[in-house]
């Protein structure tokens, strides 16, 4: 099993498939394993299947794994659904209560019929199936019902000790049936000695949330939207401790709006989305441009086009980050590659945004954003807050009335920026163009020198490297990935390293400003170059093209049927276009 | 204390003539009045002839894109309540692209005054219908005579819960600086109709018009701004040809009403979480 074991709980959904998983997940990462949380869930509130799919490691991933070695099924369709994932030597538990869940004749699984909903009837109610479902995992995995204990305090001590009991009660309940019917163990990873003082069980979105409280942003102005909405949840009930605001704005072309006016104020502010809502804002992102305001965007990503597959990840917005809105201007695109760099490129896209004077978008998505897994630590020292060219008071000093030069042509294209309430500072931000003192006109050659000056801005860009690599830089095949699927494809490298093959791993963290001398190397160098993309199209491929030539040997892994990518994936793809080289 | 030049900005580029300049007169005068400084305000304009305004007034200014003046002012207010923030614009701008952003910037009661120089027709893109045009109104875009319904403003306004509904007329400039002096002093969302007569491109209401048929509140002593009713059925008799302050009624701004919101300007403060926040905000991680 090698460090690892892969579980998943399933049924329909509304009835608490998410909560098993969640005590279950919290339950390991407490005891000071490693534990990583995809969700799989449908557009609806009630009905349709969903499952909750967790992967116990013995060190941090990025990934939910490709197997499954213990598979709790609520209803016949998380069998059919998930039978295929099982490993050999499996157990598989279903709930029995109402007659037999049918399962394949195939593959070295042990199926056992339990009836979590009776026996969870008999310790008093129905909805205790899934404590039952807990102790039932706690027997094959070898824990003990107590392990649960403070998961399932912090969850219902609110309702009472009664209710405390009961539920502990219910996962007894299921351990000892387990015990007396059956005997397949499968063991947890050996248990890491020693919990970092800071063993984070955290999502992709609230770390990016907790990062925008971490920059000093103050107002979030956003629309609900699934997979976006709990960086929402997270700031509702953390921005009114320092004295701000989450506006629930009435569509997201106001809450960018929102964001842009108070940004122009000098209060840091965002807004939060995904695809059909980041499509509302792409007239902001120009007026953020020309007007040199600062603006953040997170954007994360689900299955497009249009509502596509709404509570499905997807990387496809790629193309709309670098390109959308009409007219041309300047812009900072982030793909955090993991939950640290959710948070810490948070923060960094406030500062970029106020240091660069223009729109950043931190476009994550819904395997990164709704995932949860354990780190080991947040950066939260080395948070800085850095304002650009943002103007005291003191140095407005002296300037006169309708002096400020607050679209200077300078040398970095940078130009100093006052706020509002400055004295001496008063100009207007306007989507005209406009010559250095903010007056919309005409003239030619201004027109040109200000363009210019907008597009030398990202030149002096510096502050983050944009993209790692590890492997040789003459390797056999070199992956390329961005955001999320830093995970999957490290361990893609690893599965195809152990086949024999040379590997190395570029994933790209930030894609504008498109980190071209540092990837080039491994471009240039590679035998064959395979994206590694949640998209039908190749947008990253697209980008190396166009950034760096070398249109030969670029081939892309691509997968766009609403699930995460998974090593297999990789790993066959792989195959297929070095087995495709070797022939040419 | 700030005098009249200081809230002048660019010279205006409006046709000789536009009911433009008496809004842009009296909002001078108001902010004289009320003893402001230009640099504690902002004015947010949107697209069209109106959106010039920011530019032609001696405030901070943001000229923002089409529509979305309420969104943008309401963000400008948000990040910093200590400015006085003003949004204005048409009436395509804001009955038309914007009208979404009018309705909810009214139910969410932040405290900024809305000012739309209302003239019924597209002017800066050289007269085509708008969302005001009477029935019938004839332009390039409805050669045969306008057949949509038009907006009416102050009713939608007064049903929308608007805290302060009023109307002016560029044409009578003390009696719009002082709507607007109301308007401003207003806590809460206040919105101003204007009648600002296009001289170019509508040659039906026109300053002619509104001087021999509007209907001033004022000159009814009968009258009680703080009667919706009475505020809805002087609407209807005057088929909105009327000005003055319809309807005034406090409710707590959307500042005061959100938890916990800063007293002061966010903006004026530093925002840096110490060690202690950091270990506060982990624990639930853990």
């Amino acid at each position: 099993m090698n460090g690892e074991l892969g579980w998943k709980v399933g049924g329909e959904q509304g009835e608490g498939i998410d909560s098993t998983g969640e005590i279950f997940a919290w339950t390991l990462h407490r005891l000071g394993y490693y534990a990583f949380a995809y969700r799989h869930f449908m557009s609806r509130v009630k009905g349709g299947h969903t499952n909750y799919k967790i992967r116990v490691t013995d060190r941090a991933v990025g990934h939910h794994g490709d197997d499954l070695h213990i598979l709790v099924a609520f209803d016949q369709e998380t069998v059919n659904v998930n039978w295929n994932e099982m490993v050999g030597g499996g157990i598989v538990i279903a709930d029995g209560t109402s007659g037999e869940i049918q399962h394949p004749e195939t593959g070295d699984v042990h199926f056992c019929s339990i009836p979590l909903t009776g026996l969870a009837k008999e310790s008093g109610s129905a909805i205790m199936k899934n404590m039952v479902a807990v102790g039932v995992t706690a027997a094959i995995v070898g824990l003990t019902p107590e392990d649960f204990l403070s998961v399932i305090e912090d969850r219902f001590k609110k309702k009472g000790q009664a209710v405390v009991d009961s539920n502990l009660s219910a996962v007894r309940i299921g351990y000892d049936y387990y015990n007396q019917h059956f005997s397949h163990q499968l063991r947890l990873p050996s248990r890491p000695v020693a919990i970092a003082p800071h063993h984070l069980y955290i999502s992709g979105n609230e770390a990016t949330a907790l990062g925008a409280l971490a920059a000093g942003c103050r107002v979030l102005a956003a629309y609900p939207i699934t997979p976006a909405t709990e960086i929402m949840y997270w700031l509702v009930k953390y921005l009114p401790e320092y004295g701000g605001v989450v506006v629930q704005a009435e569509d997201e072309i106001s809450a960018v709006n929102m964001a842009l006016g108070a940004n122009y104020a000098g209060t840091r502010a965002m807004t939060s989305t995904s695809g059909p809502g980041f499509s509302l804002m792409m007239e902001t992102l120009g007026l953020a441009g020309i007007s040199e305001t600062p603006l953040v965007i997170v954007d994360v990503q689900r299955s497009g086009p249009s509502t596509g597959l709404p509570t499905k990840t997807e990387q496809s917005d790629l193309y709309e980050a670098l390109y959308g809105s009409h007219g041309e201007s300047p812009r900072i695109v982030l793909t955090p590659t993991t939950i640290e760099e959710c948070f810490r490129f948070a923060v960094e896209a406030f500062n970029l945004a106020e240091t660069y004077q223009c729109p950043v978008i931190l476009a994550s998505d819904l395997y990164m954003g709704m995932s949860k897994g354990s780190i080991d630590s947040l950066d939260t020292s080395s948070v800085q807050i850095r304002r650009g060219k943002l103007v005291t008071q003191s140095e407005l000093e002296g300037v006169s009335r309708g002096e400020f030069k607050r679209y200077q042509v300078s040398e970095d294209g940078i130009s100093p920026r006052a706020i509002p309430g400055q004295k001496g500072g008063r100009f207007i931000a306007l989507g005209n163009e406009h010559d250095e003192f903010g007056i919309e006109m005409e003239d030619q050659s201004m027109r040109v020198l200000q363009m210019d000056k907008r597009a030398r801005k990202l030149q002096s860009f510096h502050e983050l490297s944009g993209a790692s690599a590890s492997g040789p830089k003459d390797a056999q095949i070199t992956l390329v990935g961005f955001g999320s699927t830093r995970g999957v494809i490290d361990e893609a490298r690893t599965a195809l390293m152990q086949q024999g093959l040379s590997v190395a791993h570029v994933q790209v963290s930030v894609v504008a400003p498109f980190p071209a001398d540092l990837i080039r190397p491994y471009i240039a160098g590679a035998g064959t170059v395979l994206t590694v993309e949640v998209n039908s199209r190749g947008q990253l491929a697209d980008q190396l093209r166009l950034q760096l030539g070398y249109h030969d040997k670029i081939q892309s892994c691509l997968k766009y049927d609403g699930d995460p990518m998974l090593v297999k994936d990789i790993v066959k793809r792989a195959k297929e276009v070095i087995s495709v080289g070797s022939v040419n | 204390m700030a005098v009249l030049t200081d809230f002048k900005g660019e010279k205006p580029t409006w046709c000789p003539g536009c009911g433009d300049y008496g809004v842009l007169n009296a909002l001078q005068r108001t902010a004289v009045d009320l003893g402001l400084d230009p640099e504690d305000m902002v004015v947010v304009s949107g697209i069209g002839c109106s959106g010039k305004l920011s530019a032609y007034f001696g405030s901070y200014g943001l000229h923002t894109i089409h529509g979305r003046t309420l969104p943008t002012a309401q963000g400008v207010k948000l990040a910093n309540r200590d400015l006085t923030v003003l949004a204005a614009g048409g009436d395509g701008d804001g009955f038309g692209i914007g009208m979404g952003h009018f309705i909810h910037a009214m139910r969410r009661n932040v405290d900024i005054t809305y000012l739309v120089m209302d003239n019924h027709i597209y002017g800066l893109t050289t007269g085509q219908t708008s969302p005001t045009s009477d029935p019938g109104f004839v332009t390039k875009t409805a050669p045969k005579g306008a057949v949509e319904f038009p907006v009416h403003p102050l009713s939608l306004a007064l049903s929308a819960g608007c805290g302060f509904v009023a109307q002016g007329f560029s044409g009578d400039i003390p009696q719009l600086s002082a709507i607007l002096k109301r308007a401003i002093q207003h806590k809460g969302f206040s919105f101003v109709n204007i009648f600002s007569p296009c001289v170019t491109f509508n040659k039906q209401n026109t300053y002619e018009f509104y001087k021999s048929n509007v209907v001033k509140v004022d000159d009814d002593p009968e009258y009680d701004a703080g009667n919706l009713g009475l505020a809805m059925a002087k609407i209807e008799q005057t088929q909105s040809i009327v000005t003055g302050v319809l309807y005034e009624h406090n409710r707590p701004t959307y500042e005061d009403s959100v938890p916990n919101y800063s007293k002061t300007g966010l903006a004026t403060a530093q925002h840096v979480l110490t060690e202690a926040d950091f270990e506060r905000l982990l624990t639930q991680f853990q």
